[in-house]
């Protein structure tokens, strides 16, 4: 029908525009932005590999991506671990479910800025909640943002309580699926809960657990306001992010090209630790 | 499960749901604490002020921040609504060329990483001019690719033959868009509008890279600028200041938490 095609071509054409400008045209510049040196005032001259070999020999950009893996190294387990043990906890008729739910899922609603501000007063070394609980304890202070040995631990411990409940939904959603016959003919056999949990709902829950390492994984390499509100990436640069250079190269030091580079060798190393991720993850599946 | 298991289990989730309460409860009580004070664990504050807030208040625009904040996430909002769902109709029933390229570039986008496509955006709005102009907190956000595939879901559903008798009735596509498919779709409109708003409400990312004037700037950014160039002081202030950010989103989370659930788990949205 002619009129048909007419009318669909005439109400998708905003969004093909808005795609051209705000989507195809970022990605294949930030390619060109790489074989370029500019600072935005001056006109853009081409810097061929310059900004790639500066790239494989920048310590603090190799550091960044260093502390990131650390932060990874973290958060991954700490993040599956809860947001299992709450969702298992959960998947039960209870009383105050719903507030229960509720109560994980409050800090995804706030503003990462906001959570960094709380935690930052949270963790402050004289004034902060977590000391004043460790004093009370018995226990001597911790500069948990100062010291170069705790900072990325305790960022990494942040963001698992910020975005936890979202994981405790991924995981209460498969929990759903396990179809009660399977716990009950399991349980008949004499299995303890341990092993229900071990042999069925763990290998059930593998597409969720995927998933959630995967949205985590994503997300831990987006990290910025956390390092940039909370510790200006120190203590001995161990905080800086990937993110938080990227920022600084483009906003402070006006390097558009090398800034867009490190965007560029972000999104290869964020593609190629999914893949590898996603295969480990498929085979521990065959075991 | 015995009932000494489901004391432990209850136990374990009420301490559970404190770690997530408590901090928050904290930050309100702390704002209203003398600086003195604030290190203290009691929850009812000795002598009660509003001191954080009037420092606050006085030492940078936040008024005229809540209200750029409303106004880019109201912007959006709409824009994210009515833009998607004209392009979610035209991409779900209705034939023409290149509809299938369309759809595929669609799913493309949702798997570009945000930090490849961040500093050409940014150069993007120096040329265009746009640094410390709403325009640039809102344009880069008129569609959204996650809203526009989910109202396309939804749209699937709807029977062809309400459209078919609305054309024959003469109602053009939009009218049946905006008169039949919206009243049915209201589920699905609730879920984008929800999450559109927090993740334009909650960002801080992009506003720092295109915003310096004060005035323009929206609640997380002027709340970050100020708790990091020391306009705070204290830590009491800066708490204050966050606590305008916070109210008006727990507020709204308390009264419809089941559907801000449904909607930002469904969508991967986070602040």
């Amino acid at each position: 029908m002619r009129a048909e095609a007419r009318s669909g071509t005439l109400l998708s054409a905003p969004y093909v525009l808005f795609l051209l400008a705000f989507a195809a045209y970022p990605v294949a510049f930030a390619l060109a932005l790489v074989l370029m040196h500019w600072d935005l005032v001056t006109t853009p001259s081409f810097a061929g590999l310059d900004n790639v070999k500066l790239l494989a020999t920048d310590t603090r950009f190799w550091q960044a991506v260093g502390n990131t893996f650390v932060f990874l190294g973290l958060h991954l387990p700490l993040q599956i671990v809860t947001a299992l043990a709450l969702a298992v906890a959960l998947n039960r008729p209870m009383m105050f479910r719903a507030f229960w739910r509720a109560a994980f899922f409050l800090p995804v609603v706030i503003s990462g800025a906001v959570v960094a501000i709380l935690w930052n007063a949270l963790y402050a070394t004289d004034v902060g909640l977590i000391n004043a609980l460790l004093v009370k304890a018995g226990i001597a202070p911790v500069p948990w943002l100062t010291d170069p040995r705790v900072a990325m631990a305790a960022i990494a411990v942040m963001v698992t309580w910020k975005n936890v409940g979202f994981y405790v939904i991924i995981y209460l959603a498969g929990l759903q699926y396990i179809p009660r016959s399977c716990q009950e003919a399991i349980e008949l056999d004499g299995a303890t809960a341990w092993q229900r949990f071990r042999h069925l709902t763990l290998p059930l829950l593998l597409p969720q657990t995927i998933l959630v390492l995967t949205l985590s994984t994503i997300n831990g390499f987006q990290l910025f306001i956390e390092p940039y509100v909370m510790t200006g990436g120190g203590p001995l640069r161990r905080t800086f992010s990937v993110v938080l250079y990227m920022y600084t190269n483009a906003f402070s030091y006006q390097k558009m090209g090398y800034a867009a580079t490190i965007g560029v060798a972000l999104a290869m190393i964020i593609g190629t630790v999914v893949a590898i991720q996603r295969k480990v993850v498929g085979t521990a599946e065959a075991l | 499960m015995s009932k000494f298991i489901r004391a432990i289990l209850y136990v374990g989730l009420a301490l559970a749901a404190l770690t997530f309460i408590y901090p928050f409860l904290w930050m309100a009580s702390s704002t209203l604490k003398p600086p003195g004070e604030v290190g203290s664990l009691a929850l009812i504050p000795d002598r009660a002020t509003l001191d954080n807030y009037r420092i606050m208040w006085g030492r940078a625009p936040f008024g005229r921040a809540l209200l750029n904040s409303v106004l880019v996430a109201s912007t959006v909002t709409i824009a994210v609504l009515i833009f998607g769902s004209i392009t979610a109709y035209a991409m779900a029933r209705l034939t023409f060329p290149g509809k299938r390229a369309l759809n595929a570039a669609t799913m493309a986008v949702l798997l570009v990483p945000g930090q490849l496509t961040l500093i050409p955006l940014y150069t993007l709005i120096v040329q265009l001019g746009w640094i410390d102009t709403y325009a640039a907190l809102i344009v880069p956000y008129l569609f959204n690719a996650t809203a526009i595939l989910m109202l396309r879901q939804f749209f699937l559903q709807i029977p062809q033959s309400l459209i078919d008798s609305a054309r024959m009735d003469g109602m053009g596509e939009l009218r049946i868009l905006f008169t039949i498919f919206w009243p049915l779709a209201r589920p699905a409109l609730a879920i984008v509008a929800i999450f559109t708003f927090m993740g334009s409400w909650n960002e801080v990312l992009w506003p720092l890279l295109v915003v310096r004037d004060q005035h323009i700037m929206t609640l997380p950014q002027l709340l970050t600028v100020f708790a990091l160039g020391g306009g705070a002081g204290t830590l009491g202030v800066s708490l204050a200041a966050a606590m305008v950010l916070v109210v008006p989103v727990v507020a709204a989370y308390m009264f419809l938490q089941r559907y801000f659930i449904e909607s930002m788990a469904g969508a991967g949205v986070k602040g």
